[in-house]
């Protein structure tokens, strides 16, 4: 299983890689949608994290980019920003998680994800 | 409450206080609009009223004024020509016996008696014949007294009679009590002498005439002579030759009207007129009163005119004045209120704007400590060395508690501010309630203010917009906070009230709010903490706001013990609510 996060915030992004590595989640990160695009390109991924507000790319952007290329990839979005009930009426399809993040729930969310 | 009170328009002690004060005040100074609007008005209609009515009394009155001297005037005319026709008459009479009669003929007692029988027929009222002669010896007479052969020679009237040609003697009662009268006329004869024809009358038709005399009630018609006797009988000046209660006029040729006021009767209209050749004046007096009784008659009906006319121009101008300025004061009234709800919002939508900004921002930075302490405690419990050490574990876990109670901060912040938003969705009210509760909970544990919520569970989510209903809780909280002392307590209980409606009560052991203010609390700018910064908004806008939903807020109140506030709301929003 291989992961992808994606977030402005490098330090925040990094972090959470550091740590899902601890628990056995092999996970690379990027802190632009560009990067990302790039990213995938080389590498495979199974469930991509993103943040739903990013310079230049928005996560949900991006995630119809990625989606559009690679049609398995399963998605989680972060946000610092509205409730769950809004993020649904724009993206029904997808995972979320507001910032602050609990890792457990992350972790438990990427396994629902990938059973999906 | 005084009448005066009651009746005072609203606008008279509220629109004064805030006038021109920029554009969430009142635009005008209403009480100085109500003067201005009455003055004015009551001004242009009183005016020519009043000025009309002064120019109308001043006419009537020199009018009535006039037409009653012309009308005694015409009285005395009528009465003189009478009375000098009579008198007239009579020495036509003796100066037609003198030119047909020679003196041999008039000194004849039978012929003398033929022509006073003569004229008693033709005539009536002479009383006897007599003819004096140069010496003043009366040398013949007819009538009912001896007085052939009397001197005259020493009396006035003979002396007079020689120096002016004709006497007329005053009026006197005769020995059966009839009043009489005198003329007597010069006449001379051939051989240069003279003699003095002299007739007794009787003045009974002078009487006559003078009591024919139509004259008002208290009026009266008498003749005087230039020594103020009473010739005449008289019914209020006096007895028949005893000097008249009124001063003699003034001589005249012409016939006069006068006003007599004396200081102890009513003023009198006095006309009269001096009877030539005689020493009579002819006297037609009335009161003043009775004449002008007429006048006094249309002066109380011009009277009345003019104070129902100034009582109806007063009510209508006050009326209307009140009515308007009223109008305008209410529809100023919403103006300002719709402005400072606006402000209200406009501010509100900045604060809720702020802190979702805040908010944002600050998520990032929790978001990375909590991802560094949650590496710090992953590092530990993943490297042996470490995973032993409790103390180190429990400081983390304390790091990343405090940003979980930041995040929950966060979110509540970014969803109040989210909520501000115009949107009618399901709302879960025990949600609303707990997330507003949320915000003051920090303050009611530093006040010991004690809040128990009460939602049963057969309360359903209903349709409505969480923005207004959120801040329609908030702000009764918030009341409620500022109403109480610490360690009051603060209840809210929710209740289904039937099929269609939910009732929320916010209930607080707060002062109280007087009986006389319980009116007026939701009235826009009524408030009792102008001094601590109360814009008397509040309540105004969540009443405004609970209407705006379709529903109604009640109050109950007691002082020092405490209010209790009602919503009821209904379970699903009109469509043209929405």
């Amino acid at each position: 299983m291989r992961l992808l996060l994606v977030d402005d915030e490098g330090e925040l992004v990094s972090t959470i890689a550091e740590r899902l590595s601890f628990r056995g989640i092999d996970a690379d990160w990027v802190t632009s949608g560009e990067e990302a695009l790039k990213k995938a390109e080389t590498e495979s991924y199974d469930l991509a994290v993103l943040d739903v507000k990013m310079p230049r790319i928005s996560g949900i952007r991006l995630k119809g980019m990625l989606e559009e290329k690679y049609p398995d990839m399963k998605f989680i979005f972060m946000t610092g920003h509205g409730s769950e009930d809004d993020f649904r009426t724009g993206s029904t399809n997808a995972f979320y998680l507001v910032k602050p993040i609990n890792i457990e729930a992350l972790v438990s969310k990427i396994n629902e994800a990938l059973k999906k | 409450m005084s009448i005066i009170e009651k009746l005072k328009p609203k606008f008279w002690s509220n629109g004064v206080r805030d006038a021109g004060m920029g554009t969430t005040r009142h635009l005008f100074n209403f009480r100085r609009i109500w003067n201005l609007a009455v003055f004015l008005t009551a001004g242009v209609a009183l005016v020519p009223l009043i000025s009309m009515t002064l120019i109308h009394y001043e006419v009537t009155q020199n009018a009535i004024e006039s037409e009653v001297r012309n009308h005694t005037m015409r009285l005395v005319r009528n009465t003189w020509r009478t009375v000098s026709y009579f008198l007239n008459e009579r020495k036509t009479v003796l100066d037609l016996v003198a030119h047909e009669h020679t003196y041999e003929d008039l000194k004849n007692p039978i012929k003398l008696a033929a022509i006073l029988k003569n004229l008693k027929k033709r005539l009536g009222g002479v009383v006897d014949l007599g003819v004096i002669d140069s010496s003043g010896i009366q040398t013949n007479y007819v009538g009912p007294y001896p007085l052939v052969n009397k001197d005259y020679s020493d009396q006035e009237s003979f002396k007079k009679v020689i120096e002016s040609g004709i006497y007329t003697s005053d009026f006197f009662l005769g020995f059966r009590n009839v009043p009489h009268m005198v003329i007597a006329r010069k006449y001379v004869i051939q051989n240069g002498s003279f003699y003095v024809l002299r007739a007794t009358l009787d003045i009974k038709p002078v009487n006559k005439a003078l009591n024919e005399i139509e004259v008002s009630g208290l009026g009266d018609v008498f003749v005087i002579n230039r020594k103020g006797m009473l010739q005449t009988p008289s019914r209020y000046h006096g007895k028949i030759l005893e000097k008249v209660s009124l001063p003699v006029p003034r001589y005249s040729k012409e016939i006069q009207v006068v006003e007599c006021n004396t200081s102890n009767r009513e003023p009198l209209i006095v006309g009269y007129a001096y009877i030539p050749d005689t020493p009579f004046i002819l006297m037609i007096v009335q009161q003043k009163t009775e004449l002008m009784e007429r006048w006094y008659k249309t002066r109380m009906e011009l009277f009345w005119f003019l104070v129902i006319s100034i009582t109806l121009i007063l009510i209508v101008t006050l009326g209307m004045a009140t009515y308007l300025v009223n109008k305008i004061y209410i529809a100023d009234n919403e103006r300002v209120s719709s402005l400072h709800k606006v402000e209200y919002s406009n501010r509100l939508a900045s604060i809720g704007r702020l802190a979702a900004g805040v908010a944002h921002e600050v998520n990032n930075p929790l978001a990375i400590i909590n991802e560094k302490a949650g590496l710090i405690k992953d590092l530990f419990t993943y490297k042996e060395m470490y995973s032993e050490d409790t103390k180190l574990i429990s400081l983390i876990d304390s790091i990343i508690s405090s940003v979980e109670r930041c995040g929950t901060i966060t979110k509540r912040l970014l969803g109040f501010a989210r909520h501000m938003e115009v949107s009618i969705r399901s709302i879960n009210v025990r949600e609303v309630l707990e997330e507003v509760l949320g915000f003051l909970e920090k303050e009611a544990e530093y006040r010991s203010i004690k809040v128990s919520l009460n939602v049963p569970d057969d309360i359903p989510e209903f349709e409505s917009d969480r923005g207004k209903v959120q801040q329609i809780f908030l702000n009764l909280v918030n009341n409620a906070f500022a109403a109480m002392e610490d360690g009051g307590s603060l209840d809210i209980t929710v209740k289904r009230e039937d099929e269609d409606f939910i009732s929320a009560t916010v209930t607080d052991t707060g002062c109280g709010i007087p009986k006389t203010d319980i009116e007026r609390i939701f009235c826009p700018f009524f408030s009792t903490k102008t001094e601590k910064g109360g814009t008397g908004l509040g309540l105004s806008i969540t009443c405004g706001l609970v209407q705006e939903i379709g529903g109604k807020i009640d109050v109950q109140s007691e002082v020092g013990k405490g209010t209790t506030f009602t919503i009821t709301l209904p379970l699903k929003i009109d469509k043209e609510r929405k």
